[in-house]
This record gives C-alpha cells, structure tokens and sequence, in this order.
C-alpha cells in the first residue's frame, strides 16, 4: 500500500484512503458545445497513458475529499509530487535534474 | 414555501419515538470497551476562510483550520475534516445548526444528527483496537488528542477523533454502524494480545 | 520415559514436561518446545512424506522454514485440517495429531512410487511434451488425472472454524529477524526511544545462536544473551517484540506483511484466541536481519531419509537434545559441518568420516575434528547414498574419479555452503550483486529506505554481524528521528564464521550423468533435469526455471535456487552474474488464507446496510433482496402466499387503495449555497433557475460523453437549497460525480454538497388514499392538491417529527414520499402502517415497485439504460433544456453517432400470449426465419406479470423502436419462438390522471 501526501491535508496518508481519477490537467472547453468532432474526441476520450512520468488527479475521497493532482512514474509506481487542484504543471520535477 | 394556509390537523398528541441504531450496544474486553454513544446534534458545515469568524462567534467554539484537528468548548466540538468542511458534534442538547442559521457570512450547514452513529473505543488497547482496520498511524505523535480525521475502517469510512490519550470517538454512517461495532467488537478481543 | 534419540543433558528443552503427539496414527512422546521434527527425529522416525512427483521416500532436511520435505497434515479436528504445514515449524503440543502426505495406501508402501521407477518418462518439461495429443483426451483423461496427482495435501472440506485478527501498525525501526544481528539492530535502535518492532519467524529468539555452541557475547553463551536481550527489549514500552513472526512481503514504502501464528502452537487455544494476526506494519526504517540458509550437497540419492543439512542436525542436539543418528557421516565443501560433527561427537554419536571435497582445507574446526578422533577425507566426494526409507550408508570416491569404497552410516550431513537470505531485500525492490569470490548474492543497490546487516548481507563472522547490526540500528534509529542511545554495543567474546562452500552438482552427478542427485527435494528436480532443460533450448534461468519447475514449489528454491542456477551456467558456459538470478516474490513463505482475510469474513465480508425500518419489515416477514450493500425489502409475503401472489396482491393493493413503501435507500445530496441552482444547471440536462421553491423536477444526469447517468427527483426547499435524490446503487458515483465537478471544473461557484442519504428515512406512501394516510399525522403542511400539487416539497411535521414531505409517484398513483430524521423513521412507520391500515393499504416490497413503475413506463438507470443510451433513446428528451448553452453531456449529445438514425430506443413490448412473461435480456429478431446467427436488433431490460393489467408487460431497447410500434417482432428463445407487439411505454393511465386521482 502507497503512501500519497495530500497537499490538502500536508502530510502522507495511506494509499486506501484515496482514489484515482485519471489523467490530469484536461479543461473542460469553457464553450463546449461549440467545440469540434475532432476537438471533443480529443478533449474526452483520447489519453496519453505514458510509460513513465504521468499527471493524475487523484481524490482523497476517504479523507479531506479533495480531488488533487499527483505526478507518478508508471515505471516505479512512485509519486513524484502532488499539488492542489486548480495549480499548473510543475514546471520542474523534484529529483529531475540527470 | 407558502405556509400562510397551512391547515393544522388534529395531529398525533405525541412524538414519534426515537429509535437511535444500536442504541444501548457495549462490549468489554481486556484493555478496552467499545459502546455506542448517545445521539448527538451534528452539523455537516461548509464555508469560505472568511467566513470563519463569523461561524466561529455563532457557534461558540473556534473552528480549527489545521488539517487533522479539532476543537472543543462546552459539549461541542468541531472537527476539521477538509479545508472548507468541518463536523460539528453537539453533545450538550444545543442546537449548532440553530445557531449557523443565524450567520449571514456565505456558509452551507446541514443537518446530519441521524446520519451518523458515535462509538466510543476507549482503554489502554483503544488504539490497537482502531488500527485493525484504520491503516493510520495513530501514536500520539502522530494522532495526539484532538486529532480529527476523515478514514477508512475496513470497508466503511469513518470519523475518527482522539478525545483522550486512550479514547476515540469513531462516527460512521448509520446504516454501517452494524458493520463498524462488529469489526470493532472483534478487534477489541484481540486488541490486548 | 526419554525417547531413544533423546540425548540426557543436551539441549534446552526441560525433559520433565512431555508432549505426546501421534504420526500416521501412530503414537510418540516428545517434550514441549519440540517441533513436530524434533519430536520424530528423537523417535528415530526419519521418514515424513512421499515426494511430489516421484512419490520417493523423504525425511527431514533442515530445521526451520526452508524445509521442503518435511510437509505434513496437522488435523485437530473435523474442520481443522491444515495440510503442508512443516514439520520443523510446527511446534508440538500435548494431542497433536500429525499424517503424511502424498502416499498411498501408506507411507512405506506407496503405489504411486512407481513414478519413480518409471522416471524416464517424468522427466523435465514431460507434461509439455506427453499431453499433446490426441486432443480430445486433453477434457476427458489428461486434465482430471493430472489434477488427481497434483498438489500436496488434502484441502480440508469444512468452514474454517479459527478467526483471523489484523492489525496496522507503525514504527519508526522495523527489524525482521532475531537472531544475533537482528537482536543487536533492535538494541541499539530502542535505545534512541523511537518505536521498534523486532519480528522472528521461530518459536524462540536466536536464530543462528540456537545451533552456535561456540557463541560467547557479554561474557555467556550467545543463546542465554540472546535470551537477556529479548526480555529486555520486551520491558522497554517503546518496543514490541513478535516472535512466530514471518514477515512474508515487502511492498512499496517500507510497507511490510507479517504473519504472527498465534495458536497454532496450543493445545487448546480457546475460542478468543485468533489462530494467526496478520501485521501490516508501515516502518521509517528496516533493518533486514534474515541470516543465510545452508544449501545441501547434490549428489545420487541424497533425498534419502537421515540425509540432511549439518546445521539441522546441530540444532536437533542443540536446542532440542535430539541425536539425528547413531552413526553419522558428513559430506561437506565448507568448515560449518565440521562444528556439527564436533557438537555430535562430544555428545558421543559416533562420525563414521567426514568427506570433504576441498583439497587441503585447514582451520581450528578442522583440527579439533581431527583430535577427537574423527575420519576426515579431503579430495574425495560422496557419490550415492544407500538405503531407501532410511540412508544406509555412504558411497565414497576421490572426487577425480577411482575406487571408491562404502560406509555405513544411518544419516548424512551435508554442506555445500550458506545462501544469504536477499528474498526480503530483493521483494524490497533493491538489486542484488554477485561477489564471484565468495560465489554469492548479496544486497547491492537499495531501492527503499532499508539495510540488511549479517548473514544475508553476506557478512561473516558473529563479530562482524554484531558490528554492522548494532551500528545499522542506531544510524536507522537516528535517521528516523531518535535521539542518541546510551547502551553499550553488546561485546563479542566468541563466535564462528562459515566460509565458503560450492554451488551446483557435486563430482559424480556432473554433467553426463543420469543419477538422481536432487536440486530441488520439494519439485523432484534433478541436476540432469536442469541439463537436460538448457539442451532443451532453455537459456534464460526464467526458462529452466519453469521447465524443470526448479524453485517453484511451496519452499520457493530456499535451498535449490543457487544450486539450480549453478547447474545452469555451468551448462550454458556463461558466469552466473550473466544468467541471472529468478525473482524472489512474496510471499516468502506460504501464507494462509484466513490471515489475508482475516476480520473480513461472514457478517465482517462486507458492510450490510439495514434501514431504519429493516426490523419492522422483518418482523412481518418481508422477503429481502440485496441491493449493493443494502437488504431491501422485496416483498411481503402473507401467510400462504408465494412471491407471484404476493407481489400480484401488492401491486393490486397500491392502485386501488394505497402502499407504503420503504425508499430510505435512496441517495439524497443537500446542494447549498447562492450558486446551487447555477450547479444544478450545469449536472443536469433540466433547466433549475425557474424551478418555484417548494417545487420538484424530475432531473437526468448525464455524463460529458452524453449517456444517462443517474435520475432522481429534485426538490427546491429554498432559492440556494435543493434535496436532490439519487439511485439507490448511484448515490456514492453520483456524490462523487458532481464534486469533481464542482472542484475542478467549477470551482468559481459557492456552493457545497453533503450526502444526507442516511439522514433521512424516506416512507413512500402510495395510492389513491395516500393523502388520506398522512394528512391526519401532519402539522403545518396544507396537503390540498391547490397548495401542494404533484412534483411538490414542504417542511413541517409528521408524527411530532420534523419531516420533508413530498408529492412525487413511482407508481403513477398520487403518492407522497414522507422524509423524517432516520431515528424515527420505524416509529413514523408504524403509524403511518395504522393509519394505513384502516383503509385497507399494504405495505409493498421492491418488486411491486418495479412492477407499478414499469406499468406506468418509468425507467429505471442501470436496468433499462446500460450506459449506452440518450435522454431520446429513452423518451426522455422533453427533460433535455432546449435553450441551455452548457450542461455536462451538452456535447456528447451532439455526437454523430448519438444523433444517428436507427439508434435503439426504448419501447414497450406486448406478447402475443398475454400469459408469455419476456425473459430480462432476451434477444429481439425482426425475422425469425432468417439464417443464423441471426441479426440482433435489440433486448428486454424490463418485463413482468402485471396484474393490473391482466398480461405480461415488458420494456426494451430496440433500433428504431419508437418507429416500429405497432409491428410485429420476434423473441426467439430455447423453447420456441414468442411474438411481440411494439408498444408505447405506459401501460396504465397513458393520460397520468391518476396522479391527482
């Protein structure tokens, strides 16, 4: 079992108390029904399911609540960082610099 | 709502009886005895920081901002759950969602008394007790007394609150009541081993 | 009485307390603290099993869990039948009842032995290459036989009568192993006063120490030490000390498995006793402390009963005071089996030789060996061993080849050298290293906030295990927060260190060879099998491995993994580094099922959900049903009534006079806040702004893609407070749903949501004299159908009680659902169940539900909608706000597929036969003639007997449906052929009078 920080909460909390909520950092357009075939494709059904570093929103659904979002190696399985919802990618990860 | 024309019938004299879940349940074990508190008033509260203040003066008792804490005054205490939500728990017999109602700062106050059930997990073996299904680390370091916190035990979430350096108070969901007592009941058994 | 093995004055067992245990029904007396191999070996019983593949006779090899021979079935009683449990674990107690396994008709003669016999044809990789053909016997003769002659041991047939406790726990110090290293580690960590948890797999702290008859440390023998330490450890309160402790996996961030067998060991352990706690421990710091594991020599013949390991035998004198034979010979290529020959001649066994197969070794071991006079062989090997159910005597030959000669013996003890234990640092994540000096693996990189020190770190000698555990301990303790220790490291005054040893087949089972020189005991895998596996095309280890089955049994290749890989280089001509070494998974050894589900069984599965009212229902002999995790009520069924009368009278019941109904199990979500009807905008398809206080909506959620999600009426209490409900099985997504939402998609709106499902105890009361039922109960709620119409919601009281009276229909009759504080929802029941009463009203189950609301053709999310299917595919369009900009699903509305002609859609279907009940997912046809397959242009999701009807109704999904009506379509089922009639969706009251009737 994994121990997530909750940036909400500031301390790490065990992995049972949380829930995955797929990939992070996808906005909903503003005026969605304008949007395109090809634009709404993109937006709601195409991920990127990388091999290595991915940006995810997690919940800690058991816990404050709050969804958050989290970078994770999917390679190691290890939690790079999380931050609160709404803050932008990182533009540098911790430990990143080889 | 368009009361002025309410019709008042010649209602039942008497109030429906309370039947509270479990009410009365207790099981002792070496080091630690788990019962089923009384029924409580209960508040599901959501504000803004700034309404803090306000809510604070309405209630009585200064709502904690801390993740993991609360705060208590008088037979009320309230619990930080997430960074805009706290329980209130009344034990005095004082209304808490009375009081919200009085407070014009932007807030949501729900009633939820009849949501949830308290059991009391107390004794030297209380914690031991908690952790055969809470995977948090509840040393006193890590859980002191006050410490509140949203949790899972087993497979029902749980409230989870230190009252005393041997005491908890573990709130769940009426109907999981059943299946929270009886997992702690058993883990009370064991718990001293 | 001691028994014939039994030395007087050896060993730590108190001889007084006596233990009397039977085997294969035979009775024996041993002493308590034994094991079960212990107590046989002191009987001179050295045959314990037959083996797994070849069904040969097997004794005792080691003295721990490694053993791979030794697996017995341990019955207590009728229901208590644990099979593969090891003989050198298990420990004794008055009573125990012990059988073999894989034998019959017993364990001297066993027919199956014939395997052996037969072994040419059981070689590597046979079931691969005789179970080929012809195909058809694979279903009918190779699958059920092979599954007869497979496993170990008899499952027992009975509920597991023991419980299983669980526990969490945290430390900042977790050290797994307590022998010297292990014992040192904690010492010096809980001298910091940070929490430390110090877990051992045996009965008794030690490890190692157990056997070391040479091990001084602070001035006693290293056992009594060991001893002092534990009980000192036991006394600090920061410290807890878990002996029978396997820690059997190694996850992610210091998360660590434990098993503690609680009662295994007791005679009766009482009903509140658990027999095992599983442990999940979540450390700062661990320090693994496994020690090594000698590996046995391979040459022919040495599984036979009497051969084993030489640091076994040692601790069989010992600890246990047990003799493993009269006369004993010792075949080995390091010092550590000189000490045991030492240790058994002192004790006055007689060693008939020592073989060793090193050249010209020299050491004190080696010249005290000498001055007791015993017979030490260098150059030479062993190349068999006589005897079938008992060893006999030993073959010996100069390891180059010549004559050789034969001695009697009645054991062997053998060493090939130590294993370091990597199976925890290497489950850990962290790589191993060979260090080609001394032909081992060891811990290199580190992928977790850990340290093995000792034995399995590779460290040698008791001095410099001491040294390097004590010092981990402290670093471990200091990093994870403690403060400086005070103790004194403990002082090595004496000790012994193991040197090297060899790995693979020993000089007469080498290559070319077809003797039965065993690698694995528990598999049957012989050198020549591994062989035979690389000449077979396997050159991966991960390959032989498979092939041969080489480690792949319970034991998981404790002692044959190195000697396999050994074999396998050797035969490939590659390093052992280049050919690699297996992955060591969890768990390390076999873990029983009740200690993974320990609390979670019977009424611990899983939560069962009750509603207020569930012993009111019961009491009046309601049917339930589950739903998710809530018992609903499913029917009520009177005295003489099956389910179809009940539910038939029910359902009558409701439409002519009125039913009460328990809906409690609704989800219901409180939405606060000035922007809440901005929110229920944007969840839902339903324009919200307009929507009168007091009043209700019917609302459809939809998900971004444009498919039904969830229903539920909506009532609007205040301008910035709606009482949304929910699906019963939808209430926690729907929760979630709309938070994430809320959180990250709208976060500019003030509003908040609680679940208030179980607040609220929700009475549906149903029927033309609904209104009749409640209204002499209310107070301040005007029930007039002028000020409070259908789709209305008020606040007042019922019964004394506050309650959240609405006017809404499941059934399609006037109908009220009266909400009231759970606590009191039984008590609100019961009178209203009186009021009801006079007029003749029932009280009605799930079932009936289904039925009126399928009449009235009101769909139900999950059941007549699978996630596939549009507000238009189900009628529901006029629920769809036209002028709406933006709702979630406003999009995937518009996809072309959504939009597309011929879309399946929800209709009503008639059978022909009014008396024909549809079956629930029945297939639909246009043609029944057609060849098949044939082409699928929908399915039933609803049907039932209405009796209000007097036929059978049924709802379904069907392309272009609602275009169809009218026609004919075609059921086609195993029995024939059912005709149907496309319908509209409403079967009762098209013209929805009876709302206000």
């Amino acid at each position: 079992m994994l121990l997530i920080r909750c940036p909400y909460c500031e301390e790490e909390r065990p992995e049972l108390e949380f829930r995955n909520a797929g990939e992070a950092h996808i906005a909903r357009p503003t005026n969605i029904a304008a949007e395109s075939d090809d634009d709404f494709e993109k937006f709601f059904f195409i991920r990127a399911n990388p091999k290595g570093v991915i940006y995810e929103r997690w919940r800690h659904i058991h816990g404050c609540a709050r969804f958050f979002n989290a970078v994770r190696d999917t390679v190691t399985d290890k939690f790079v960082m999380t931050y609160k919802a709404g803050e932008p990618k990182p533009a540098k990860l911790p430990g990143a610099a080889k | 709502m368009a009361k002025a024309a309410a019709k008042t019938k010649a209602a039942a004299s008497a109030s429906a009886e309370r039947r509270p879940a479990l009410a009365g349940r207790t099981l002792s074990a070496p080091g630690v005895k788990v019962e089923i508190l009384p029924p409580a008033e209960r508040v599901s509260l959501r504000a803004p920081q700034a309404s803090i203040a306000a809510l604070s003066k309405a209630l009585g008792v200064t709502l904690p901002v801390k993740p993991k804490s609360s705060a208590a005054k008088d037979g009320r205490t309230a619990l930080w759950l997430g960074p805009d939500e706290w329980m209130i728990i009344d034990e005095a017999g004082n209304d808490p969602l009375a009081d919200c109602a009085k407070v014009t700062a932007l807030h949501s106050a729900v009633g939820i008394s009849h949501r949830n059930v308290g059991i009391s997990v107390a004794g030297p073996a209380a914690a031991v007790t908690v952790n055969s299904g809470c995977p948090q680390d509840l040393s006193l370091e890590a859980f002191p007394v006050g410490a509140a916190s949203r949790t899972i035990l087993g497979k029902s979430e749980i409230v989870l609150l230190r009252t005393a350096a041997e005491a908890f108070r573990v709130e769940c969901w009426r109907s999981f009541s059943d299946y929270v007592f009886t997992l702690l009941s058993e883990a009370a058994s064991d718990a001293a081993n | 009485m001691n028994a014939m093995f039994r030395i007087s004055g050896a060993g730590r067992l108190s001889q007084a307390k006596t233990a009397s245990f039977s085997f294969d029904d035979k009775s024996y007396v041993g002493i308590e603290g034994d094991t079960l191999a212990s107590g046989l070996l002191a009987n001179g019983v050295h045959l314990v099993g037959r083996s797994f593949k070849y069904h040969r006779p097997r004794g005792v090899v080691s003295a721990g869990a490694e053993e791979p021979n030794a697996l017995v079935q341990i019955v207590r009683d009728d229901a208590r039948k644990t099979p593969n449990v090891r003989a050198t674990v298990q420990e004794l107690y008055d009573g125990l009842t012990a059988h073999s396994q894989n034998r019959w008709p017993s364990l001297s003669f066993d027919v199956g032995a014939v395997n052996d016999i037969a072994s040419p044809l059981f070689s590597a990789g046979f079931y691969y290459k005789t179970f080929m053909w012809p195909k058809s016997a694979w279903k009918s003769l190779y699958e059920p036989k092979i599954r007869a002659a497979a496993g170990l041991g008899v499952s027992p047939d009975k509920p597991d009568p023991d419980h299983y406790a669980a526990r969490y726990a945290h430390c900042e110090v977790l050290v797994l192993g307590g022998g010297a290293a292990g014992i040192a580690a904690a010492l010096a960590a809980a001298e910091t006063g940070v929490r430390v948890i110090l877990a051992d797999e045996q009965a008794e702290f030690g490890g190692s120490l157990r056997f070391e008859s040479g091990a001084r440390i602070d001035g006693q023998d290293g056992y009594a030490w060991a001893q002092a330490a534990i009980a000192k450890l036991k006394a600090m309160d920061n410290v807890r000390v878990l002996s029978r402790t396997t820690a059997f996996g190694y996850y992610a961030q210091n998360f660590v498995g434990l098993v503690e067998r609680v009662s295994d060991h007791l005679k009766s352990p009482g009903r509140d006793l658990a027999r095992e706690r599983l442990w999940q421990i979540r450390a700062g710091r661990v320090v693994i402390a496994t020690g090594a594991i000698e590996r046995h020599m391979v040459f022919a013949n040495n599984d036979r009963p009497g051969v084993m390991l030489a640091s076994a035998a040692r601790t069989y004198l010992n600890h246990y005071g047990v003799a493993v034979g009269k006369n004993v010979g010792v075949y080995t290529a390091n010092d550590s089996a000189y000490t045991a020959a030492i240790d058994l001649k002192k004790a006055g066994v007689n060693i008939a030789a020592i073989v060793d197969l090193r050249d010209n070794p020299s050491g004190p071991v080696i010249d005290e060996a000498r001055a007791l006079g015993i017979e030490i062989n260098f150059g030479r090997a062993v190349v068999s061993a006589g005897g079938k159910l008992r060893v006999s005597s030993m073959t010996v030959q100069p390891k180059n080849g010549g004559g050789g000669r034969t001695i009697p013996v009645d054991a062997i003890l053998m060493s090939a050298g130590w294993t370091p234990s990597v199976h925890l640092f290497s489950q850990s994540r962290g790589k191993v290293a060979f260090n080609a000096e001394t032909k081992r693996f060891v811990p290199g990189t580190y992928a977790q906030d850990c340290v093995s020190v000792g034995a399995c770190n590779g460290t040698d000698g008791l001095d410099a295990t001491v040294d390097e555990a004590y010092a981990a301990g402290a670093k471990a303790a200091k990093e994870a927060g403690g403060k400086a220790g005070k103790g004194a490291k403990p002082k090595v005054d004496a000790g012994e260190s193991w040197s090297r040893g060899m790995l693979g087949a020993a000089p007469g089972a080498g290559p070319g060879t077809t003797v039965k020189a065993f690698v694995d005991f528990q598999n049957d895998v012989t050198a020549k099998d591994i062989r035979q596996a690389v000449h077979e095309g396997m050159h991966s280890i991960e390959h032989v491995k498979r092939f041969t089955t080489n480690g792949m049994a319970t034991d998981q290749g404790k002692t044959s993994n190195m000697h396999g890989l050994a074999i396998a280089a050797e035969e490939l001509g590659k390093p052992i580094p280049q050919v690699g070494l297996t992955t060591f998974r969890a768990p390390y050894t076999p873990v029983t099922f009740g200690s993974i589900v320990g609390h979670a069984r019977g009424a611990l599965f899983d939560p069962t959900r009750r509603t207020a009212t569930h012993g009111w229902a019961a009491r009046q002999g309601a049917v339930f049903e589950d739903v998710g995790h809530w018992k609903r009520a499913w029917y009520f069924p009177k005295s003489g009534e099956d389910m179809h009368a009940a539910v038939n009278r029910e359902c009558v019941t409701v439409r002519k006079v009125g039913g009460l109904f328990d809906a409690s199990t609704l989800g219901k979500i409180e939405v606060v806040g000035p922007d809440a009807a901005k929110f229920m905008e944007l969840l839902y398809t339903n324009p919200w702004e307009k929507l009168e206080t007091g009043r209700c909506r019917y609302g459809i959620m939809l998900r971004e893609d444009g498919f039904i999600y969830d229903d539920g009426v909506v009532g609007r209490l205040a301008p910035d407070r709606f009482h949304v409900t929910t699906t019963t099985g939808g209430a926690p997504r729907v929760m979630n749903h709309m938070e994430d939402y809320l959180q990250t998609e709208f976060p500019h709106l003030n509003v908040w949501l609680t679940s208030i499902t179980e607040q609220w105890a929700v009475i549906a009361v149903q029927g033309p004299k609904s209104r009749e039922i409640i209204a002499p109960l209310v107070e301040g709620i005007d029930m007039s159908d002028e000020a409070m119409p259908h789709m209305s919601v008020r606040e007042g009281k019922i019964c004394g009680v506050p309650t959240r009276l609405f006017r809404m229909s499941f059934t399609g009759e006037r109908g009220f659902e009266v909400n009231v504080p759970a606590d009191y929802g039984e008590a609100v029941w019961e009178v209203l169940w009186a009021e009801g009463q006079k007029h003749g009203a029932t009280a009605y189950g799930t079932e009936t539900m289904h039925v009126l609301r399928a009449e009235k053709g009101y769909i139900i999310v999950g059941q007549d909608t699978d996630g596939t299917v549009t507000p238009n595919d189900a009628g529901l369009d006029w629920a769809v706000g036209k002028k709406k900009t933006d709702f979630v699903g406003i999009r995937g509305l518009t996809r072309p597929d959504l939009v597309a002609k011929g879309r399946k859609q929800l209709v009503g279907l008639k059978t022909k036969d009014p008396k024909v009940v549809l079956e629930e997912g029945a297939q639909i046809v246009a043609d029944p003639k057609q060849p098949i397959p044939m082409k699928m242009i929908g399915h039933v999701t609803s049907s039932y007997w209405s009796e209000n009807c007097g036929r059978s109704i049924a709802l379904a999904l069907v392309a272009g449906g609602r275009d169809r009506i009218g026609q004919t379509l075609y059921v086609p089922m195993p029995n024939g052929t059912i005709e149907v009639e496309v319908t509209g969706m409403v079967f009762v009251d098209e013209k929805g009078e009876r709302l206000n009737g």
